[in-house]
């Protein structure tokens, strides 16, 4: 660790602790599971978007030497494992048995010595298809002679699949029709995949001799997969074990259970041997969830002088060929999309949703973001800025003139969130200090005179995060609690282990962090352990930035918990009465006599070796937490674009962000998270889409088409720091890991839109493409 | 993991031996150089040799960049990096030096080879549409026979070149440094494939365009020689409205189709724009050499 301190804690800007593994190729993923004996397995999958199945003829990859198991669909249904159920209450086809649903849909699961045996055989099934018209675009889903994609279900003769809605609708109906002033936007938040850099996997091993399962699991959720893999297979979910190594990134992409998860349990329950099954890039991006897919209508009421006095929001939501949408609850079909009204004081909204099936993968999830607010900021910041090229008057302006103000805190929104503190004013006006707003509009004046095409986008917003309350939340029925088991040792060196699960987050040193505070002991010793579900408390998991502000919460509870204990062992080591003792941060002492006092190290030894008469020896507790509210993380983001006229080429030149996620626990973490998130927002907003041509076919099944933002596309981001502690949270903290990728893809699209607003044009629907651009200019004239 | 079909593997250690070995195995053997085209190819099945013929040991035979005599010689196993890196290259030859910074990125440029990249015929392949506006020409070598071959005469389309099933690319050579030059690239993100491309290489005398050779990638089934645009710039004067019409007339001989990089039509458009633009580019190049 060379000349580093060796005694950090809160808010330090300490190193990550698990960087020392990454860095040097020791991290241990799924794909790096060897156990004697293993086997492998490869999916054979749908050409086709919708077709039926006339028949499978397994018989020539049985043969084929080193196979050792073809399992399809009808082999499943005789074990009634055909289907599963999904988070959101439908079910999904584990290997297709009646017709194939998406392209890429699972058909037929091998198993084989290797890898390369296992794809040989692939190509030895003879499956017959006839194929059927498919449903790709949602808008036509629910249309006349469109076929029918679940007849599995009974009775089902429509592409229906929910109505939501929210909001006062008379209140908001009337609003409009008083209004000096609306605005209407339709647009298009495409789909879009998480893609993380490690594609979903597992090694199932089941161990015939005791019953037991352990399955190494691509999970952000190990202890609720433990649940649902009980409730699906009938095995006890005391002979499961979920182990959940190092995980390459999830951005929600592995929170749902994937039909190869299934297989590969299956498997290794028919063979008795360890199965792992893995996917390839291709595979993880045509069939594993999705995010977004929302033709959205914005629409504002407002007066001439830019109050805002009502919003409207209707959506279409494509999710696919089965509902496995992430959601808090089915009381949630469309998220916390009804956050829509966000940072500003609206007094009258309605929301509605109808979700549709389509032949798509399944989905969509929390990609990065809290359940679908990214799509509510979008809709919003976008038609924030349609309202203030109506009225004619800078979007700063507009925004400010309707921001909630820090004085109405905790505020209660019409759509019914009560808020945890906020000062969207103040972290705007830092936004605009950082940009030189006066100075950039200046230049902006410039650049048109001297031809050249430059625009200015803001976007303001809160999230919500920290699913959540178990009032309001829950998965499968279980409450969206999470908790935290904290032993200290006797020499005072500390063991936590946590019910989330890191997926590149950095829990090990910011829950670490967590510790050191509460009990005055360094960071440096405090190992954290996620992921196995034999050996951590029972959570959720993490997703939707509830790490923080759920775990975390949890984190500093049993940390409290343990620091009662330690104060009734130090009360009997100094003679004194609990009363008398105070803590330091460091170390509890007498009152009034500072040179009288223990610290935790001391105390720790104690514990083991001295503990008063009546007390338990030991020095560990567990806590599990049900946060009281959400919290509600906020930002202010600005972007500075320039446009090649010749080209369409979109170059962000600048991305100021100030975020506030309360009190910072490490600030580089946050810092980190930040520009990871701006990365996605921005790549989202410029080149991030999955397409399908009219039959259905994915055509963007690798990174060669998939496309991300690289380095070379990256800004130097310009990060404002703004701290308003949450009210909701014991240390005053937030999530942050989703506000980049909720807030930014909206400055993008508005800074765009600014730049092209002199040839006349009013919106771009994302992913925004140098020959999208080109033609909107060109049709414009410039 | 994407994992290839089962091939064979045979290691060549002379250029003799690898076209012997090519001779023998006929047209379902395949050379592997820098593999950055055929592996992912095989790894997603969409290539199948029956054998793979590694010629990377032959590194001590083609691996150089220099100039004899006033020609450009590269070697098949020249690494995209050791052209990024070569002074002669950046002094003498800067627009190849202007695609290399654009190809793909650092991982595949250490190992992506110059031959291969030649060799392969992939229309959006950058290399090539660089070698065709320098006026260059590929050594081939058979059984027995060497022979020459014009770039533009290489290319017969898609992943298909006048190489014989026996015929291994052994050089690239450009016979003479142009005055000035430039290698615009249009792409949706860095690493991608050309949206579309173009490369351009001048010969001036008395402030005139004496020569010009554009190439073109991305906007055709083949790489493409923009000759009725080369044609309009002899014996002009520079200047913006030439480059204009040039691009015009190089919009005009492009064939790009609809993908998911843009319409044809904006294809068409960045032709137009790209030629105009490294036109302006290569002459003041030549210009700034010229006041040397």
């Amino acid at each position: 660790m060379g000349a580093t301190r060796e005694r950090h804690t809160l808010g330090d800007r300490m190193l990550r602790k698990e960087d020392g593994r990454f860095v040097r190729g020791k991290g241990n993923y799924v794909d790096d599971v060897q156990l004697p004996g293993m086997l492998h397995s490869a999916v054979l999958r749908s050409p086709f978007a919708h077709a039926r199945i006339e028949s499978i003829d397994t018989s020539a990859a049985l043969e084929l030497e080193g196979v050792h198991a073809v399992i399809t669909g009808a082999d499943l249904e005789a074990q009634g494992l055909a289907w599963m159920p999904t988070l959101a209450g439908d079910t999904q086809a584990v290997l297709a048995t009646d017709k194939v649903r998406f392209q890429g849909q699972e058909v037929a699961f091998v198993v084989a010595d290797d890898r390369y045996i296992a794809q040989d055989a692939l190509e030895l099934i003879d499956v017959d298809y006839e194929p059927l018209g498919a449903v790709v675009d949602s808008r036509k889903a629910l249309g006349e002679g469109a076929p029918v994609i679940r007849d599995d279900k009974e009775g089902k003769e429509d592409n229906f699949l929910f109505f939501w809605d929210a909001g006062d609708k008379e209140a908001a109906e009337r609003a409009f029709q008083e209004a000096e002033v609306t605005v209407r936007r339709e647009m298009f938040y495409p789909r879009i995949h998480p893609a993380p850099m490690e594609t979903c996997g597992s090694v199932a091993d089941y161990d015939v001799s005791t019953g037991q399962m352990t399955i190494h699991m691509t999970s952000q959720a190990p202890h609720a997969h433990r649940t649902l893999f009980a409730m699906v297979s009938g095995l006890g979910e005391h002979q499961i074990r979920i182990i959940s190594p190092d995980i390459g990134g999830g951005f929600g992409n592995k929170v749902p259970i994937y039909p190869g998860y299934v297989c590969g349990a299956v498997a290794s329950l028919v063979l008795g041997h360890p199965v792992k099954w893995m996917e390839s890039r291709s595979e993880n991006l045509m069939s594993t969830s999705f995010a977004r897919d929302y033709h959205m209508v914005g629409e504002i009421a407002a007066t001439k002088d830019g109050r805002i006095l009502g919003v409207r929001s209707e959506i279409l939501a494509d999710h696919g060929a089965f509902n496995a949408h992430a959601q808090p609850g089915e009381e949630f079909p469309t998220g916390f999309f009804p956050i829509f009204t966000s940072c500003y004081d609206i007094p009258a909204a309605y929301a509605e949703a109808t979700g549709v099936y389509s032949n798509k993968a399944p989905g969509g999830i929390a990609y990065r973001c809290s359940f679908r607010v990214t799509e509510a900021i979008y809709l919003m910041e976008r038609t924030m800025d349609v309202l203030a090229d109506e009225l004619d008057m800078d979007p700063v302006e507009l925004r400010r003139k309707n921001f909630i103000k820090k004085e109405q805190m905790p505020y209660h929104s019409v759509m019914g969130w009560e808020y945890d503190g906020g000062d969207y004013e103040g972290a705007l006006q830092e936004a605009l200090r950082i940009a030189g707003y006066e100075d950039l509009l200046a230049e902006q004046r410039k650049a048109r005179e001297d031809g050249k095409i430059m625009g200015i986008g803001v976007s303001t917003f809160t999230e919500i995060v920290g699913a959540g309350p178990g009032k309001q939340c829950h998965i499968a029925g279980i409450e969206m609690f999470d908790s935290a088991e904290l032993r200290l040792h006797p020499t005072g060196k500390a063991i936590l282990k946590l019910g989330v699960k890191s997926q590149g987050q950095g829990h090990e040193t910011t829950f670490a962090q967590i510790v050191a505070m509460e009990l005055g002991i360094p960071a440096e010793n405090i190992e954290v352990r996620e992921g196995d579900t034999d050996n951590t408390p029972y959570g959720l998991g993490t997703y939707g930035s509830r790490s923080t502000p759920v775990c975390g919460a949890a984190t500093s509870m049993v940390s409290r918990k343990v620091r009662e204990k330690a104060k009734r062992i130090a009360a009997h080591m100094l003679e004194a009465a609990e009363d008398d003792l105070e803590w330091t941060g460091e170390r509890f002492q007498v009152k009034g006599s500072p040179e009288q006092g223990k610290n935790m190290e001391e105390i720790s030894f104690a514990a083991y070796t001295d503990v008063p008469e009546g007390e338990e020896a030991g020095l560990e507790s567990v806590n599990y937490y049900d946060p009281p509210e959400m919290t509600y993380p906020f930002g202010a983001y600005l972007c500075v674009v320039e446009i090649d006229r010749g080209t369409g080429q979109v170059e962000v030149k600048r991305f100021i962000a100030v975020d506030d996620c309360g009190v910072r626990i490490n600030p580089m973490v946050v810092d980190g998270q930040i520009h990871g998130g701006l990365a996605q927002g921005i790549g989202t907003a410029l080149m991030e889409v999955i397409e399908f041509d009219e039959d259905g076919n994915h055509l963007n099944s690798s990174f060669m088409d998939y496309l991300m933002l690289t380095s070379m596309e990256t800004p130097k981001y310009e990060l404002g720091e703004f701290v308003t502690p949450s009210t909701h949270h014991p240390l005053g903290a937030r999530g942050v890991a989703e506000s980049p990728t909720v807030g930014s893809p909206a400055a993008v699209v508005n800074a765009v839109v600014d730049a092209l607003s002199p040839y006349g044009v009013q919106h771009l629907d994302m992913p925004l493409t140098p020959d999208k651009v080109w033609r909107a200019l060109r049709e414009n004239g410039g | 993991m994407q994992v290839p079909a089962r091939f064979e593997y045979e290691k060549a250690s002379s250029v003799e031996e690898a076209v012997e070995l090519l001779r023998r195995l006929g047209p379902d053997a395949h050379l592997l150089a820098g593999g950055h085209s055929l592996i992912p190819m095989m790894k997603l099945r969409l290539a199948a040799p029956e054998v793979v013929i590694d010629i990377h040991e032959l590194d001590g035979e083609l691996r150089y960049v220099r100039e004899d005599d006033g020609v450009l010689r590269i070697g098949a196993l020249a690494r995209h990096r050791d052209v990024l890196e070569s002074e002669v290259i950046g002094e003498r030859y800067p627009l190849l030096r202007d695609a290399e910074t654009m190809i793909a990125d650092p991982l595949v440029r250490n190992m992506g080879t110059v031959g291969g990249g030649v060799a392969h015929g992939d229309p959006a392949e950058d290399l090539p549409a660089a070698f065709v506006a320098l006026g260059g020409e590929v050594v081939v070598r058979g059984p027995g026979r060497e022979r020459t071959i014009p770039i533009d005469a290489l290319y017969l389309g898609p992943y298909e070149t006048s190489l014989a099933a026996d015929e291994m690319l052994t050089e690239v050579r450009v016979p003479n440094a142009p005055d000035g030059s430039a290698y615009i690239k249009v792409e949706r993100r860095a690493g991608d494939y050309a949206s579309a491309s173009i490369g351009v290489a001048l010969r001036m005398s008395g402030g005139e365009i004496e020569d010009a050779r554009i190439g073109m990638c991305g906007v055709g089934s083949t790489t493409l020689r923009a000759r009725g645009a080369e044609e309009s710039l002899r014996g002009q004067p520079p200047g913006e409205e030439l480059y204009r019409r040039a691009g015009e007339r190089a919009a005009e001989e492009s064939e790009p189709i609809e993908d998911a990089r843009g319409s044809a039509e904006y294809k068409r458009d960045l032709v137009r724009t790209l030629v105009a633009r490294a036109l302006e580019r290569a002459v003041e190049r030549a210009n700034r050499e010229g006041a040397r």
